[in-house]
């Protein structure tokens, strides 16, 4: 008896908060509606400021010169590289992580590319090593920070930036080196005469279909392997992939090591090119590519960010600087211009953050 | 009910644990069982030792002295994951959900399903359809409704983050589920719906350990109620009105049954 009666009061306070909560959810669904397409906007606000870019240029040049088949091959050839390392990027600051290294990363990729290519004359040979050792230089960056327990990645990879950049200058003898295998000059500098537009010689650079795929690979790893689910989770909350028992650990190397191998991939799209390895084709590099995923949405506090988005922050930063030069603005003005695009999309992300509040309170009071 | 028969093996008892800090005694030969089906509050002050208790329960912790048996059997339970195999989950305050992922990632993070599994598990496939159903058939059960099912845990309030928390504690045939103060940032109304919750964990048969400083929440839910201090059980009694003055007395440390 004492027990049956305990219970109903507190059923009746029960019963009395889950009883409107159901007669309210339509009403108030419409409430929330405006807050989600606000919100599904800033989501894609990366790709709004890109359209924004494209169009402007595209009325703003003479000619609709930023708009012809020839630029915009240029354009997609010259930001590749940048594309690929910022997907690179853009899994390392999933997990809270940063990878300083990558720009001489990518310096010591182009170097070892065409040194290896010049002694040995072997394509697969060159390649093979130029991937083999971005993919150490990551997986050295991983374990400095587990295993050297290394107290933030900001400083293991500082400490590879300066040690691959001196590599890359010794390798090279200080010196541009010149020549590269087929394979890297066809997909870094070559253009797919297949696709109609510019005449017999092609506009679209083969170096964006290995951008293309490298998206696509990337894009697997995030949303579709239990890898990236991981990845994720460690980046969202440190502490609690410890408490569910997730390989922290081997999910921040394997970033790292993912990064590494973005770095000598961008490198050898570089070498295409210019059909050339300079030792210096990398320095400050590292900043546009953490510029990229920061335009494109990613958070420093981990866990948030997609590769469609870091892709469209390269691409803003490559539109940004050909189309500076097109309207014929002073270069030194690109990287002001630079920094006013990365002010402008965090703020993008300031916003986004409070309207997230918004919904999470209206949630609180419908429920 | 079924808890109240003498007969039944409990889910969980744990006889003589002892936990030493240094000279500091944390847990001082302490007895608690748990049946199916059954709410167990844990009161006492800051410092009692509930909080030892629990974490020694759930692998935190080790302990020095006593035994830990699950239906019967005496176990070893050396990391918060071999807990989480005998099917002892804990919720704890600050909820450990994962903010930037939806409540489906959130129930299978570390025990996603997926394949083939020949490959390396961080390369299989994520079967995405099938985690989602399996959440959407637990939520019901739980009837936990959720205005967006695929929006991040992040864009929830604190009782919706709180459901799905307490949800994920039991979405893998545990038989224990300790809640560490479960309303504490919630406000009443949310309060009163996790409570809910709470006794529906019990409908389906969960033993439940509720760590709790409302009295009126104790009272609401609980079935028996064991009150600690200064590491030892000082007392147990069934968690009802009458036993209300008995308790408070208990957990302030009056002797007798002096009310204050």
């Amino acid at each position: 008896m004492p027990e049956g009666l305990s219970t109903p009061p507190a059923v009746e306070p029960v019963a009395s908060a889950t009883g409107p909560s159901s007669v309210n959810a339509s009403s108030d669904k419409d409430e929330s509606t405006p807050i989600k397409l606000a919100l599904l906007a800033l989501k894609g606000g990366p790709l709004f400021m890109l359209l924004f870019m494209v169009i402007f240029l595209w009325f703003g040049t003479d000619h609709h010169l930023f708009w012809s088949f020839g630029n915009i091959g240029n354009v997609l050839e010259q930001s590749a590289g940048v594309c690929v390392i910022a997907m690179g990027q853009l899994l390392v600051i999933l997990t809270r992580g940063i990878d300083l290294s990558i720009g001489s990363n990518v310096s010591l990729a182009c170097v070892v590319c065409t040194v290896v290519f010049k002694h040995s004359h072997s394509p697969l040979l060159s390649i093979g090593v130029t991937l083999l050792i971005g993919l150490l230089l990551g997986l050295i960056n991983g374990l400095l920070l587990v295993k050297g327990r290394l107290p933030h990645p900001f400083i293991a990879t500082l400490a590879t930036l300066s040690i691959a950049a001196g590599a890359a200058l010794i390798i090279a003898h200080g010196s541009t080196q010149l020549g590269a295998p087929w394979i890297v000059d066809k997909l870094g500098g070559g253009r797919i005469s297949q696709i109609p537009g510019h005449g017999p010689v092609g506009w679209f650079p083969f170096a964006a279909v290995v951008v293309i795929v490298f998206a696509i690979v990337c894009w697997v790893i995030l949303r579709k392997l239990v890898w990236g689910r991981w990845i994720y989770a460690v980046g969202g909350s440190p502490e609690a992939a410890v408490r569910t028992g997730l390989p922290v650990n081997k999910v921040l190397i394997s970033v790292y090591v993912m990064s590494g191998l973005s770095g000598a991939i961008g490198g050898m799209l570089f070498v295409g090119t210019a059909n050339a390895g300079s030792p210096f084709t990398g320095v400050g590099m590292e900043l546009n590519a953490i510029a990229a995923v920061i335009i494109g949405g990613g958070s420093f506090l981990g866990g948030r960010g997609r590769v469609i988005n870091a892709l469209t922050g390269a691409l803003i930063i490559g539109v940004l600087h050909n189309g500076l030069n097109l309207v014929g603005v002073n270069p030194n003005w690109q990287q002001i211009a630079t920094g006013i695009v990365i002010v402008l999309a965090v703020e993008l992300d300031v916003i986004r953050a409070y309207v997230e509040n918004r919904f999470r309170n209206l949630q609180a009071r419908i429920t | 009910m079924t808890a109240e028969t003498i007969v039944a093996t409990p889910v969980l008892a744990v006889s003589g644990a002892t936990k030493l800090f240094g000279a500091v005694v944390a847990l001082d030969g302490v007895d608690l069982e748990v049946h199916a089906g059954e709410v167990l509050a844990l009161l006492g002050d800051n410092g009692a030792g509930k909080s030892t208790l629990i974490k020694c329960i759930s692998g935190v912790h080790k302990l020095d002295k006593g035994e830990i048996r699950i239906d019967g059997a005496p176990v070893h339970i050396s990391s918060a994951i071999s807990a989480r195999e005998f099917g002892i989950e804990t919720v704890y305050q600050d909820l450990a959900l994962f903010d930037n992922l939806n409540p489906t990632a959130n129930f299978f993070a570390g025990r996603e399903v997926a394949g083939p599994a020949w490959l390396p598990r961080g390369l299989q496939w994520l079967n995405q359809r099938g985690m989602t159903t399996r959440t959407r058939e637990l939520l019901d059960r739980l009837q936990v409704r959720l205005p967006d099912f695929e929006a991040d845990v992040a864009l929830m309030s604190g009782g919706q983050r709180q459901a799905v928390a307490v949800a994920r504690a039991v979405a893998f045939s545990s038989k224990v589920v300790i809640l560490d103060e479960p309303t504490a940032a919630l406000g009443l109304r949310e309060s009163a719906r996790v409570l809910e919750l709470v006794l529906r964990l019990k409908e389906n048969g969960v033993a439940v350990i509720l760590i709790s400083h409302s009295m009126d929440q104790v009272l609401s839910v609980a079935d028996r109620a064991m009150v600690m201090r200064r590491g030892r059980k000082i007392g147990e009694a069934l968690a009802n009105h009458e036993n209300q003055e008995q308790l408070v007395s208990w957990i302030v440390g009056a002797r007798g049954d002096v009310a204050i």
